[in-house]
């Protein structure tokens, strides 16, 4: 039988704000237990909740981004559980009026555009921390993050690989952290994925029993996760075995998911309006300040990029992975005027040396001016392909600046043609073989010519001057 | 609608409160009164009427995102009955 994976994703994103979504305590990550949890936060009683207009800003960014509704009224509920990291009893969570429904997010996988479409958006607080080592037998309680602000961003069950599922949640970390509303931070949590995954047989319509895997903290346990779960329910079902709904885990050391609790024990939250907070209202010159202050986004940018600088769907995507790569594209293809070897440079040199020094876009040795001007050398003849990636390495180094280099090391490409012509000379005079192969009808012989030239040359020849060169002279 | 015994034991144990099978019938019937009410309360034609989430129609008051709090966790922790490097030691809960 033939199945088909169906996936949907929550994301927790952790909201760039200076103070909680509900107390002016400090969300900076990586205090001392304890040292940024104050009276709301640790839940005494008589305490009451303030809500952060930051936070709230930073959910209506991102509901403008995906061109989704906003809640003109909004309302925090309160999801009843007990858990010791979350001392109030209750999450102050969003259930019947989230801030933000609909809008939708476009991916690209192997080069076929799709669209995905976004459930919700709410705002919420986190829990804090539990360390169950080794307290004589008890768990220690750090609730610093508790009170956290976090947009829980909920997608439609649309995608159907893992492959789908990562590129969604990749445009939207690119997204989130473009708009300044997290800090995109797996390893810290900031950016935390929830995978509901099903299978059915191709062409039924009903979804299949769907099992959640939880908190992934990086793209690659995201598919990894995901390829696990699909083989491991096929399988089950391939078996006569059933599925039930039910709560995973992923081990990234065994590569595979295990049940945390099944259904029976699902929680019954018991929501109800949190009566400590009034509705929330968005009025509109709040929303359109909010609008007029967003940066130019990512999908716009792409079809910037393809109409202004004749970069391919795929260039455009890649190079909008964030906002300072984009910008580095962009200023790198306004100084040298050609988009498409800006481009190639970027995604090839540049992304090369940066990987292997582990380096970011904003720390590149290199300057978007600097690597402008060596493409401009390359368009006016003065580089091949090959010295320009000696200037590079040049400028990677700081050796200085690219004519300076170029200068410096001798790297100029030959143009004087009697000082090409007289190594073309020499070369004919070397290889007699060569030139009788050729003579004979053997195209191969004239490009181990071509290399013999170039390598007198050391380099410095115009490859495209050598074949006419050549050509001339063996006629 | 009412509840039945079973109800009332569920809703006690997602509450964390130990009931006997007495306390659960006296909370029973108590918890079926209040049903009678929320009856009496729907049979109100609201048609037309929006929900309201709140008793008022005022609306959020909203603070500027700027830390104001200190560290206070010295005289939090003077209070809770255990504490160890800064942590608050709780049994142990692992889910």
């Amino acid at each position: 039988m033939k199945w088909e994976t169906v996936i949907g994703l929550e994301v927790h994103t952790q909201l760039a704000t200076k103070s909680k979504i509900f107390s002016g305590s400090s969300t900076a990550f990586g205090a001392a237990p304890n040292t940024q949890a104050n009276a709301v936060d640790i839940a005494l009683p008589g305490v009451l909740p303030v809500l952060n207009k930051g936070a709230v800003e930073c959910a209506i960014k991102f509901g403008l981004a995906i061109g989704a509704t906003l809640n003109r009224v909004n309302v925090f509920d309160r999801k009843n559980y007990f858990y010791p990291d979350l001392p109030k009893g209750y999450q102050i969570s969003q259930l019947a009026k989230p801030i933000v429904e609909g809008g939708a997010l476009k991916i690209v996988v192997d080069g076929v555009e799709k669209t995905v479409n976004l459930t919700r958006a709410h705002m919420e607080e986190d829990a804090g921390k539990s360390l169950h080592e080794d307290f004589h037998g008890m768990t220690g309680i750090d609730l610093n993050r508790a009170g956290t602000p976090l947009l829980e961003i909920v997608s439609e069950p649309e995608m159907r690989s893992s492959a789908e599922a990562v590129a969604y949640a990749r445009a939207l970390h690119t997204l989130v952290t473009w708009i300044g509303i997290c800090d995109g931070n797996m390893q810290e949590g900031s950016f935390r994925v929830d995978a509901n995954v099903s299978v059915r047989p191709v062409g039924q319509t009903e979804f299949g029993t769907r099992r959640e895997i939880k908190n992934l903290n990086s793209f690659r346990f995201l598919q990894q996760a995901i390829d696990y779960e699909v083989r491991w329910q096929i399988e089950t079902l391939e078996d006569g075995g059933r599925i039930e709904q039910a709560t995973v885990l992923f081990d990234p050391d065994t590569g595979e998911t295990r049940m945390m609790r099944s259904k029976e024990d699902a929680h019954d939250y018991r929501y109800f309006p949190d009566p400590d907070l009034l509705p929330v209202k968005l009025d509109e010159p709040w929303i359109e300040s909010v609008r007029a202050a967003l940066p130019e986004l990512p999908a716009a940018m792409q079809v910037r990029f393809q109409n202004d600088y004749g970069v391919s769907a795929y260039d455009a995507t890649v190079l909008t992975g964030s906002r300072a790569l984009a910008d580095y594209f962009e200023a790198t293809a306004r100084a040298c005027g050609q988009g498409k070897l800006a481009a190639n440079w970027v995604m090839g040199e540049l992304s090369a040396a940066l990987n292997k020094a582990e380096l970011d876009i904003a720390q590149s040795p290199v300057s978007a001016t600097q690597l402008g001007t060596l493409i401009a050398r390359i368009q006016d003849g003065t580089l091949s392909g090959k010295l320009a990636k000696q200037v590079f390495e040049g400028l990677w180094e700081g050796a200085g600046e690219v004519d300076a280099i170029i200068e410096a090391r001798g790297l100029k490409q030959m143009s004087d043609s009697g000082e090409l012509e007289k190594i073309i000379d020499e070369v004919l005079a070397a290889n007699p073989k060569s030139v009788e192969e050729f003579r004979a009808g053997k195209e191969k012989a004239f490009n181990a010519l071509v290399g013999q030239v170039m390598k007198a040359s050391r380099g410095k020849a115009n490859p495209t001057q050598v074949n006419e060169l050549l050509k001339g002279k063996l006629q | 609608m009412s509840l039945s015994p079973d109800d009332v034991k569920r809703i006690a144990r997602l509450a964390r409160i130990e009931t006997s099978d007495a306390e659960a019938q006296a909370t029973q019937a108590q918890l079926n009164t209040i049903f009678d009410l929320i009856a009496t309360m729907q049979a109100v034609d609201t048609r037309g009427i929006a929900p309201m989430a709140h008793a008022q129609e005022v609306f959020q008051r909203l603070r500027d995102d700027a830390v104001t709090e200190t560290d206070r966790h010295a005289a939090f922790q003077a209070i809770a009955p255990a504490v160890e490097n800064g942590l608050y030691l709780v049994p142990k809960v692992i889910e």
